[in-house]
């Protein structure tokens, strides 16, 4: 964590959670959890993120939006996903309009699991996803050399 | 000069929107002249579930229909079934799911004032609500263990109970909490500049509250008292309260009416905290149901159906479940149209959305 170099915004989105992940991590924003003094600003844009929290399952509705999300984010960029339903698709899993987990559409690095996810596991989420996004920022720069 | 109308699709993933619903905002100049939705973003199909989960196990999936009312959607649920099997419930099962009930509507409520703050773009005073909030989730993990989802429902009662000294301790909380919001429901209800964002705006009159099915804070702030819990579900039979209502029909009465209705809830758990009777917390339950039951309850964002079918197997033959926020959805189309489009998302935010409720 010391030598983080940027501070890496961060996006949330609701693919077809309960909600119960999504206050979790709105939850993790405010004054009493407060994720923001790990270096990290919550934004809505997905061309200003770096890292993409995503909670829920892919349903055939949002798999696009999703794909979308991810591709308009800037390189390197680190995905989040939080809680068992965006890890394999959880209670839902067996619903006919679940596909699966976030990672049947767009690569996930870090997994959160919870139903739903604890406010503290979140926060080492996004700690790592941090520490992620540093790494991947150090691999391109070095590509460029 | 004629202007020329534009659409701007507004959603579902977008900065000022709380969960994933899609609209088409048609404008003229700044104006909304007509709002289109469409929504799907967030739809599971768990009714379907019923076919591959039991009628015990379905408590845990029903209760994910929405993280927020997470509490009475299994309720619910458990009452449904309880009717249709016969079940009496133990009198501090039915005083214990009352109490948590209504602490899901005070944590519910803070919640929405959070969220119109940040709406309306007063970012401390939605820090403020949201840390008040975190009083209420601590008494949820200390009673259940969990903090937005605790299944403690079961078909026959509740799974876990309260004893004395916490109720007593929750009580006393509470009264810290009442001391609080008296001075944060001041700047929702009397600060100017919070005032001139809610006064006269999205005024729905009782009439259209009433023709497009508005339910809870929505068409309680349309002046129509229609309050399901005066049914007498859970213990809500032996409490004693009234039903909140204000005649201004605008987005500062919905507020108003929550800030009330979260005065009542502390009222109401203090109640049932005096009320409560010593005894069993559930009953064992046998069989399979079968028949069918409708169930009305009301969440904190208004009315909720429940209703099940059972064919004296394991498994329910149906379950429906009609969420508030499907209700409020015409009322909400109906409040955005010829309003400027600098006030789209706070409306959309006065009739407290729950998407994942509403799609299921």
């Amino acid at each position: 964590m010391a030598n983080v170099s940027r501070s890496p915004w961060l996006l949330h989105y609701d693919g077809s959670s309960c909600n119960g992940c999504d206050i979790e991590v709105l939850a993790c924003l405010t004054p009493v959890y407060d994720a923001e003094r790990f270096g990290v600003v919550n934004t809505g844009n997905p061309m200003h993120a770096d890292i993409l929290l995503i909670t829920g399952g892919i349903n055939s509705q949002n798999a696009s939006v999703v794909e979308q999300i991810y591709n308009q984010m800037p390189n390197p960029k680190v995905v989040c996903a939080v809680g068992t339903c965006a890890c394999t698709g959880g209670v839902f899993k067996e619903c006919y309009n679940i596909k699966g987990g976030a990672d049947t559409v767009i690569p996930v690095d870090i997994y959160v699991p919870g139903c739903a996810a604890r406010p503290q596991s979140i926060i080492d989420g996004i700690v790592q996803a941090v520490a992620l996004f540093q790494k991947k920022h150090e691999e391109m720069k070095s590509e460029k050399k | 000069m004629a202007s020329k109308k534009s659409v701007v699709p507004f959603g579902p993933q977008h900065p000022v929107l709380p969960e994933p619903i899609h609209l088409d905002l048609v404008l003229d100049d700044e104006k909304v002249v007509e709002a289109i939705p469409s929504i799907g973003f967030v739809h599971r199909g768990l009714e379907s579930l019923v076919k591959k989960k039991d009628f015990k196990e379905m408590q845990y999936v029903v209760e994910r229909t929405c993280g927020i009312c997470s509490f009475m959607h299994g309720m619910t649920y458990c009452e449904t079934i309880e009717h249709i099997m016969d079940v009496e419930v133990p009198v501090r099962g039915r005083y214990l799911r009352t109490i948590w009930c209504e602490m899901s509507r005070l944590h519910s409520h803070m919640l929405w004032l959070g969220l119109l703050a940040d709406a309306f773009g007063f970012e401390s005073l939605f820090y403020q609500c949201w840390r008040m909030r975190e009083q209420i989730l601590d008494m949820f993990e200390a009673s259940t263990g969990g903090r937005v989802i605790f299944s403690v429902n079961a078909p026959g009662g509740v799974l876990k109970d309260m004893p004395s000294d916490m109720l007593h301790a929750f009580v006393e909380k509470l009264d810290g909490f009442e001391t609080e919001l008296h001075k944060i429901a001041d700047i929702f209800l009397n600060d100017y500049t919070v005032l001139t964002r809610l006064k006269g705006v999205g005024i729905l009159t009782p009439e259209e509250a009433h023709d497009l099915g508005a339910a809870g804070p929505m068409l309680r702030a349309s002046g129509i008292a229609r309050d399901t819990r005066k049914l007498g579900y859970a213990a809500y039979g032996d409490l004693d309260f009234d039903i909140i209502t204000s005649d201004d029909c605008d987005s500062f009465a919905r507020c108003d009416v929550r800030i009330r209705e979260m005065y009542q809830s502390i009222q109401l758990i203090k109640q049932a905290v005096d009320k409560i009777p010593e005894g069993d917390i559930a009953v064992p339950v046998k069989g399979n149901p079968e028949g069918e039951y409708f169930m009305r309850v009301e969440q904190p964002r208004g009315e909720a159906i429940y209703y099940a079918k059972g064919n004296g197997t394991k498994f329910l033959e149906r379950i429906r479940i009609r969420t508030p926020t499907f209700a409020n959805i015409p009322a909400l189309l109906k409040t955005l149209k010829g309003c400027q489009l600098s006030d789209v998302p706070l409306l959309i935010l006065t009739i407290d959305p729950c998407i994942s409720c509403t799609e299921r």
